[in-house]
């Protein structure tokens, strides 16, 4: 079946509740969030997911020369950062954006749904 | 030289065809572009075959079992190339696809496929008439004056998506279907907007869009014949196609519905169109869902077509029309339609403050200027009118309309 990533993106400037506008809402959205994933695993689409630490925390490492080469912060500077993921299996997009959408309104960000290589697909890379 | 029987067969077979060969290929072996393919070489040896051969019993059949054998040597060829692939070699099966009902045609999934929300716009007008209506790449890159390099990496890049994505090869589930649909329908009117009043370039009129949406109109109505706003859509393009001839001058200059000579109109297109009009009618009076946007277009349209003269033109029940677009679509462009209705209808004063009252909202829009314009003329303001021209002129893309405004300018008292 399909593998399909689902990026959560928010805004990079991060209140005291991260990038939720008050406590409430961030409750809000965990629950929903926490009701989402239970129906994920329910309904069997649920592969993995979880959120990450805003992306002041991350580090950029550039391995390919002699010797590392390390960045502080986040590989591309831009005003929405991703900020939690959703790894889903669906039988096609039209249902992997279904969940999408769901999702999005759960968690209260925009999601990018993008699929997995397959086994198929790399084939017919080597195979060019 | 070909003979012209067997000329007119193939272009007959081609635009039956196509999309059927093309379909039911995809929904076979689940792959575009082998589907693609496979047909354009069937037509490639009908187009070398039937001079010599004559032309078969049965086209539709026999270009069906050839694009058939053309995808599954292609598939033999592949899995010998790669011999982790054996399973595709015991597809020796040379049985055409089991014909389907009407609800399950494959071209309908093929539609909802080529018009899927996750495409972009230009992928989905590209795909579908490629795929669909059989256009060539260089054919479709000439219709929207894109290089035809641009155009074939954006089907490329499409059928790529569709493949990856997993974008499944399926009329939606009957609670996405009306919206679905609705996409579907902005992709064909699109082709005929563009073919119609051409945005860019030197032509007034593409016909071939015109032409192949109509024809993907006729597709859909077959498929869905109780699809009000499917039915409305092809009524909208027939009764707006039937006045092709008479839109444009010897001089290329855009004649607008007034000036039109009437007698130059398709009467059989405009029979056809109120014919579909009239259902909808009947089908709404006996208590069918309201009329959406297509139907209400198609019946503005009924109502100019049903004029002898321009003079005759019932604009009340234009007005009337146009207030029912207004409540589903409010946009200032259909509000700017509304207007010149009332102009006609009521005074050009009374038009004048409702166009003025656009102004924010369509400022950048040739269209709003002309209307403007027209009514300025219309109060005596030739001061006025003379700089709305100017700049509907300056904002205007197609060069018949650039003639008719410019003529209209110069024809304003001093």
């Amino acid at each position: 079946m399909p593998r399909y990533l689902l990026s959560v993106f928010g805004p990079a400037a991060r209140t005291d509740y991260g990038p939720y506008p008050s406590k409430e809402d961030m409750l809000q959205a965990f629950a929903d969030t926490g009701a989402f994933n239970d129906r994920l695993q329910r309904e069997g689409y649920f592969v993995f997911a979880d959120g990450l630490e805003p992306a002041t925390t991350a580090t950029t490492v550039d391995g390919q020369g002699e010797s590392p080469v390390l960045t502080d912060g986040p590989y591309l500077e831009t005003k929405e950062h991703i900020g939690g993921f959703w790894v889903i299996e669906a039988p096609d997009l039209d249902v992997a954006l279904a969940l999408a959408a769901d999702g999005s309104k759960a968690c209260r960000g925009v999601i990018e749904v993008r699929p997995f290589q397959t086994a198929e697909s790399v084939a017919a890379l080597l195979d060019s | 030289m070909t003979p012209p029987d067997v000329d007119a067969a193939l272009v007959r077979a081609y635009h039956d065809e196509w999309a059927r060969i093309v379909a039911g290929l995809a929904r076979r072996y689940g792959d575009l572009d082998l589907a693609e393919d496979a047909t354009a070489e069937a037509f490639g040896v009908a187009v070398q075959r039937w001079p010599d051969d004559g032309i078969p019993p049965n086209p539709g059949g026999w270009l069906m079992t050839t694009a058939n054998r053309k995808a599954l040597d292609r598939l033999r060829r592949e899995s010998q190339r790669d011999a982790k692939h054996t399973a595709a070699q015991h597809l020796v099966d040379d049985v055409p696809p089991e014909p389907v009902g009407p609800v399950e045609d494959d071209r309908l999934r093929l539609i909802f496929v080529c018009c899927h929300p996750a495409l972009s716009m230009q992928a989905r007008v590209a795909l579908t008439l490629r795929l669909l209506g059989g256009l060539t790449v260089a054919e479709i890159a000439h219709a929207f004056l894109v290089p035809e390099t641009t155009l074939a990496q954006r089907i490329t890049r499409a059928k790529g998506k569709i493949k990856a994505a997993s974008i499944p090869y399926a009329v939606p589930a009957a609670t996405d279907v009306a919206e679905r649909l609705t996409g579907v329908l902005a992709v064909v009117y699109l082709v005929f907007n563009e073919g119609y009043l051409a945005s860019g370039g030197d032509e007034a009129v593409r016909t071939p869009l015109c032409d192949e949406a109509i024809r993907l109109g006729r597709l859909l109505h077959d498929l869905l014949p109780d699809d009000g706003e499917v039915t409305g859509l092809l009524a909208l393009m027939l009764l707006t196609d039937a006045r092709r001839n008479a839109r444009v001058s010897r001089t290329g200059e855009l004649i607008t519905l007034d000036e039109q000579d009437r007698g130059g109109w398709d009467r059989g297109l405009i029979a056809e169109g109120h014919a579909l009009v009239r259902e909808r009618l009947a089908a709404a009076a006996a208590g069918g869902p309201a009329p959406g946007r297509y139907q209400l277009l198609a019946a503005i349209n009924a109502v100019h077509t049903d004029a002898p003269t321009a003079r005759d033109t019932d604009w009340s029940q234009i007005l009337a029309l146009y207030d029912r677009m207004a409540l589903i679509d409010p946009s200032p462009i259909v509000r700017l339609n509304r207007a010149v209705a009332v102009t006609e209808l009521d005074s050009p004063l009374v038009g004048l403050a409702e166009i003025d009252r656009l102004t924010d909202a369509l400022d950048g829009y040739h269209a709003f200027h002309a209307a403007r314009a027209d009514v300025l003329g219309r109060l005596g303001r030739s001061a006025d009118a003379r700089a709305a021209y100017d700049r509907a002129i300056a904002l205007a893309g197609n060069p018949a309309e650039r003639a008719y405004l410019t003529r209209r300018r110069d024809q304003l008292a001093p």
